[in-house]
């Protein structure tokens, strides 16, 4: 992905060039705001579709008490709309999978950029990409057929259909996203760093690990942050491995029960619900949170690379 | 710089994109689900075409129906579409349906709905549905009552060493809780008919579809599960079912829901707003004499 940025970058610079030389021009000017209509138009989007769920959620607030939003118990055929088992279960799902994901996807971006020969980088990279094509119904597929019995038999749990083997696909969904993003953190780096660390007598293992990766920091967290943003609203491959039972995950073992996730709920039940009832604005609600959610998450990646920026350091 | 500014905004940009993606695409998935699974191209405003939509339960023998009714009467056109027995009947309400179907009665409040609209609705029961209990097949079990079945998804029992099998957890499954299927068992099987305020238990395993049931249950020998006659595979084992301990234990069959001896069985509906009339009364008479022929291929239980 920096690889693009930086060719924008040198277009950008080609421009910039063209444009001293012939100042004037009404196209010029025309093409200039078109663009950039379009670049705030994105924001926009995001805006109106926040003023929507708004619009549709927050009448929940007034339908039904505070007590059952934030309770124990979702059974919206009943009015019961307690959220906190479905976000507590979100929260289990996706931070599992960041922490399977993570040391997987930073060490594996890390050997294609610093450690594998050329040859093997261009083979690993487009397989890479491919992995981040594979639709989610059709690995949900796969979990639900094949590895919930597998971790059934193995583990001696109840059912497969559990936190765990959501968070197992989840892990494998957002390991594209945290590979590329590292990968081009990595790429970053200046290579007079490492040429510096290898000057000053650092093996190769301690130039990444004391060097390179430090020096990359600020880009693998955006990487983990995005990865996380991925996994957090994912939806089909959870609603099919993760059993979708609204329980409070508070137990030791709940990572090896099945949980109820915000995404499968407001995918399962949005097509059925009766427009205008306390159960619409309920779902919208939870699309709320799902999106502060998310919106916070993307926020401390941006900021991540912000600060480091201010720091004076890379990128 | 310039540049890094740039960099930086993408990645803004970005973000924000992939953010609104994020929320766009569970609400498009749920909207996903009522788009028409249709039989006919329709034109939609010719006067032959007869819309129909509703119960995902009903949707297989609704195609059938429409699909021979149409062979033989080339000149009306049906367009059918799942997405629920609420979607239906406010889709009828709305009056842009003019059949909906419907696994569950029309509740109160969508009467009242109706009325307010000026639609007086008609309802007609257009086949029966047994609910049939599964288990996987080397699951010793293979009988139990109501108050079983009800104390087994309140969470009261838990292992199946309690109704005399192995010693196992039991994994409980269910409709996820939009299907008429789900509201019915709740009713009828868990409250057994009675107005009681008893829940499935937090642990019961909502799954998305009836595959979802039978896969469970095909590999996993702690499973139990329910679903419609029509959609039990060969792979699962039907446990036979009492009213009482010492009534008779029924296996879920056409001729058990037609003498009235399987107990948990269901009508399915489909509702006009207001009184039948033209082509949409024929296409209803049909379905009630020789339309039922398809209902018992589909494994669905015909009129009497």
């Amino acid at each position: 992905m920096n690889v693009r940025v930086a060719g924008v970058e040198r277009i950008v610079k080609r421009l910039s060039g063209l444009r001293r030389v012939r100042r004037a021009g009404g196209s010029e000017f025309a093409i200039e705001t078109l663009i950039r209509v379009l670049g705030f138009s994105t924001i926009g989007f995001v805006l109106l579709i926040f003023l929507f769920l708004l619009r549709e959620g927050i009448p929940v607030f007034f339908e039904t008490t505070l007590d059952n939003l934030f309770g124990q118990q979702w059974y919206p055929t009943f009015d019961l709309l307690g959220t906190l088992p479905i976000l507590l279960g979100s929260m289990l799902v996706t931070v599992t999978a960041i922490a399977i994901a993570l040391p997987l996807g930073v060490l594996t971006a890390v050997f294609i950029r610093e450690v594998a020969p050329e040859w093997t980088r261009d083979v690993l990279k487009p397989i890479i990409e491919v992995l981040a094509g594979i639709p989610s119904v059709v690995l949900g597929f796969f979990g639900m057929t094949v590895l919930a019995p597998f971790l059934r038999e193995s583990l001696g749990i109840p059912t497969g259909l559990t936190a765990f083997t959501g968070a197992l696909l989840l892990a494998y969904m957002a390991l594209p996203t945290i590979i590329s993003v590292a990968e081009d953190a990595l790429d970053a780096v200046p290579k007079g760093y490492r040429d510096a660390a290898l000057a000053m007598g650092a093996t190769e293992w301690q130039t990444i690990w004391r060097v390179v990766l430090p020096a990359a920091r600020s880009g693998v967290v955006t990487a983990v942050m995005l990865g996380m943003g991925r996994a957090i609203g994912e939806t089909m491959a959870v609603m099919m491995v993760t059993g979708n039972a609204a329980r409070m995950p508070l137990s030791l073992d709940s990572l090896f029960r099945p949980i109820r996730t915000m995404t499968a709920t407001i995918a399962a039940e949005m097509g059925e619900v009766a427009q205008g009832s306390v159960h619409y604005h309920a779902l919208f609600g939870v699309g709320i949170i799902l999106f502060v959610l998310t919106f916070g998450i993307n926020l401390m990646a941006a900021s991540a690379i912000l600060k480091k920026r201010r720091r004076g350091g890379l990128r | 710089m310039p540049s890094r500014l740039s960099a930086v905004w993408l990645v803004l940009l970005r973000a924000l994109f992939l953010l609104a993606l994020l929320v766009i695409i569970p609400l498009l998935s749920g909207c996903a689900r009522s788009r028409p699974t249709g039989v006919q191209a329709v034109s939609g405003t010719s006067p032959e075409t007869i819309e129909n939509k509703g119960s995902d339960t009903i949707v297989n023998v609704a195609l059938a129906w429409a699909e021979d009714y149409v062979r033989e009467y080339p000149e009306v056109r049906i367009s059918v579409t799942g997405g629920g027995s609420g979607t239906g009947i406010a889709a009828m309400i709305n009056g842009t349906v003019d059949i909906a179907n419907a696994s569950r009665q029309m509740k109160p409040e969508e009467i009242n709905a109706a009325e307010a609209n000026g639609i007086s609705p008609k309802e007609f029961i257009i086949a029966q549905d047994a609910i049939a209990v599964v288990v996987n097949p080397s699951n010793p079990v293979d009988k139990l009552t109501i108050q079983q079945i009800s104390d087994i998804y309140t969470g009261k029992i838990t292992n199946w060493e309690q109704l005399g099998g192995e010693d196992r957890p039991i994994v409980l499954l269910s409709r996820e809780s939009n299907s008429g299927t789900y509201v019915y068992f709740l009713e009828n099987v868990i409250r057994m008919g009675e107005d009681s305020d008893l829940l499935f238990a937090p642990d019961t395993l909502l799954m998305p579809s009836s595959e979802g049931i039978s896969a469970e249950v095909r590999q996993n020998p702690n499973a139990i599960g329910y679903d419609g006659l029509g959609y039990v595979t060969p792979d699962q084992k039907m446990v036979a079912i009492a009213e009482s301990a010492d009534g008779p234990y029924v296996l879920p069959s056409v001729d058990a829901v037609n003498d009235g001896s399987y107990p948990i069985s269901r009508p399915l509906y489909m509702y006009t707003a207001g009184e039948p009339s033209g082509q949409i009364k024929a296409y209803l008479d049909w379905i009630l004499t020789d339309g039922q022929q398809l209902v018992l291929e589909l494994g669905f239980v015909p009129l009497r």
